[in-house]
């Protein structure tokens, strides 16, 4: 099981799979000259092998109406039912696929129809109105590319380092562009009052999941109400046909399947914004609308139970933050003693995750990578320690512990406490 | 102005025009100036709203009119919803509903609607729109009412014939009550 893991995990174990496959080859084709001592059969023979999936003697495959991947590829969310996790150990870039954008629901997705969805915006409005989603797409558009982090994500972070994959660890967190109507146009068309300090954002699945949305400055200026993702429509895991989006906001409350927005003066204290949600203290006090997800950083390329080789390896990494811009991203080769910058890739985007990346040479000793991360407010990335002291382990969300992962001399990467 | 001074079956007349216009031509025009500069969205009548409104809050709003008692809401938690809460909201195997009381701040945090939940309105607003898992807003007003009364008695915040309504509800002292603060982070410092 371990062994198909890390085989699994594997485009980056330093594979020498395809050279193996030309080898045998050769030594198979070697043995035949050698049994037949017969060239014209070698010759003979040598062309079937090599036109053999040779693209260029093959006539392609024609136009497809919807593209797939190709089927060489196989990286896939690891499903749990009610959630599945992004395979971030597999993705290029910053942008997530759609079809492998982290999932979170609570009673199932939806299956909706876009022409009986109509989104309600009432309470504290001079003008309640009722949108078809074809009238909410003539409105004046945004695009803007932002990452989505469930407030569970690496939640295992609590309880100490668990010999986990990446994916597992930390795969509830995910990118797109996303595109739609600001939520302000639509405030404004409402006439929201200037009493209305909170909006109630109420989803249309089996869970009629609620959350209560302070109307924030940051709000206000960067809300959008999505209907799509990632050049076409939001995926129907994601909210189809609309869904809230609240840069840089705990998962949650980016409600999907949005059919509601209410304006009030106080909190809806909803079942998500009181029982879950919320930070349990070692006082057993609690955190309340702790909802912004702050800076983070996680290595990437290796990580945990791949397996590497000694030689020349391209230390690759995430690292985002709910609040702006990632300033700088420092890598650790030595767990924590000494850190050096790593270079971002542009652009870099605001509560959007950041490609990071530091070239590396492995030696073949045992070694601790670690990464950590400065947003552009000059919040630091703390470590488990740091968070642990003032948070506890009971608190359960929004962790964003450094992580560390060790390389064994066998090259073997695992999650530890360092 | 020149209508004003007809006769008063032309002035009917022109009433009934009117009215004619106002159901047929208006609407339109009224759309246009009531959803705001674009011209996009329809009113959102009372009825509309009604419909959709189904959320309550700590202040009571949102809250229908019904009642019920924990005595009640005993056989209504058995037959819907001791399948996944376990037969006294002890058991599981999903959310523990009951006891936990005062362990919030110990090494074993039990978190339940009698030690954490803050507001006993939320049980309604969540009750209603989401339980049972598997046939949410299924229950009827009086049995959201009266199970809501079953759990705030069994974790020993109310008693047994306490009637749960509209007016009770908000009122009711949740232990945990105060146990929130507003979100103090950043919190931990950096490295």
């Amino acid at each position: 099981m371990d062994t198909d893991r890390a085989e699994e995990s594997g485009r980056h174990d330093g594979s020498t799979s395809a050279p193996l496959v030309d080898r045998r080859r050769f030594l198979a084709g070697s043995a035949a000259l050698i049994a037949q001592g017969s060239a014209t059969l070698v010759f003979g023979a040598a062309p079937a092998d090599v036109t053999e999936g040779d693209p260029m003697r093959t006539p392609g495959s024609p136009a497809r109406r919807y593209g797939d991947r190709s089927p060489f590829e196989a990286p896939v969310r690891l499903s749990g039912g009610s959630h599945s996790l992004t395979p971030l150990e597999h993705l290029h870039g910053i942008v997530t696929p759609s079809s492998l954008h982290f999932e979170r629901h609570h009673n199932g997705v939806p299956a909706i129809d876009p022409l009986r969805h109509r989104l309600l915006i009432h309470g504290l409005v001079d003008r309640p109105l009722i949108f078809t989603i074809h009238e909410l797409q003539r409105f004046p558009s945004v695009s803007r590319h932002a990452f989505i982090e469930c407030a569970g994500n690496s939640r295992s972070g609590w309880q100490g380092a668990q010999d986990l994959t990446l994916q597992e660890l930390h795969g509830l967190t995910s990118t797109s562009e996303w595109t739609g109507v600001k939520l302000s146009t639509l405030l404004e068309a409402t006439g929201v009052r200037p009493e209305a300090a909170w909006m109630l954002a109420e989803g249309s699945d089996a869970a009629g999941l609620t959350r209560s949305v302070p109307l924030t400055g940051d709000v206000l200026s960067e809300a959008v109400v999505c209907y799509g993702q990632n050049g076409e429509a939001l995926r129907p895991e994601q909210g189809y046909p609309l869904r809230l989006l609240l840069p840089g906001l705990e998962g949650n409350i980016n409600v999907k399947w949005l059919r509601r927005l209410k304006l009030g003066t106080a909190p809806f204290m909803t079942r998500w914004e009181t029982s879950k949600y919320t930070d349990l203290m070692p006082d057993g006090s609690a955190y309340q609308f702790s909802l912004v997800m702050e800076a983070k950083s996680v290595i990437t390329n290796p990580c945990g139970r791949q397996q590497i080789h000694p030689g020349f390896h391209e230390i690759r990494g995430l690292a985002w933050s709910g609040r702006g811009r990632v300033r700088k991203v420092e890598v650790s080769l030595d767990a924590g003693g000494t850190w050096q910058e790593a270079q971002l890739q542009e652009p870099v985007i605001s509560k959007c995750h950041t490609r990071f990346r530091f070239p590396w040479r492995w030696n073949g000793q045992e070694v601790i990578l670690q990464s950590r991360c400065v947003d552009d407010t000059g919040y630091r990335q703390p470590s488990r320690e740091a968070l642990v002291k003032v948070r506890g382990v009971h608190s359960n969300y929004h962790y964003n512990g450094i992580q560390s992962w060790k390389i064994d001399r066998d090259g073997l990467v695992r999650n530890v406490d360092a | 102005m020149a209508w004003c001074e007809t006769s008063m079956p032309k002035r009917w007349l022109l009433g009934v025009v009117l009215l004619l216009m106002a159901s047929c031509v208006v609407p339109g025009r009224s759309n246009h100036e009531q959803a705001g500069a674009l011209g996009l969205g329809r009113p959102a009548t009372a009825d509309d709203i009604r419909a959709w409104n189904i959320d309550a809050n700590p202040s009571g709003e949102g809250l229908p009119v019904g009642q019920g008692t924990a005595a009640g809401g005993a056989a209504v938690y058995a037959s819907k919803c001791a399948r996944c809460h376990g037969p006294t909201g002890v058991e599981g195997p999903m959310d523990r509903l009951v006891g936990g009381r005062d362990t919030l701040a110990s090494t074993s945090p039990v978190k339940t609607v009698g030690s954490y939940w803050p507001y006993a309105t939320t049980l309604y607003d969540y009750i209603y729109r989401a339980m049972p898992f598997d046939a949410p807003q299924s229950l009827t007003v009086d049995e959201v009412y009266a199970v809501t009364a079953w759990l705030l008695h069994e974790n020993g915040i109310t008693e047994a014939d306490t009637v749960i309504d509209a007016r009770t509800l908000p009122q009711i002292p949740m232990p945990n009550r105060h146990g929130f603060v507003p979100d103090p982070r950043p919190d931990v410092p950096g490295p």
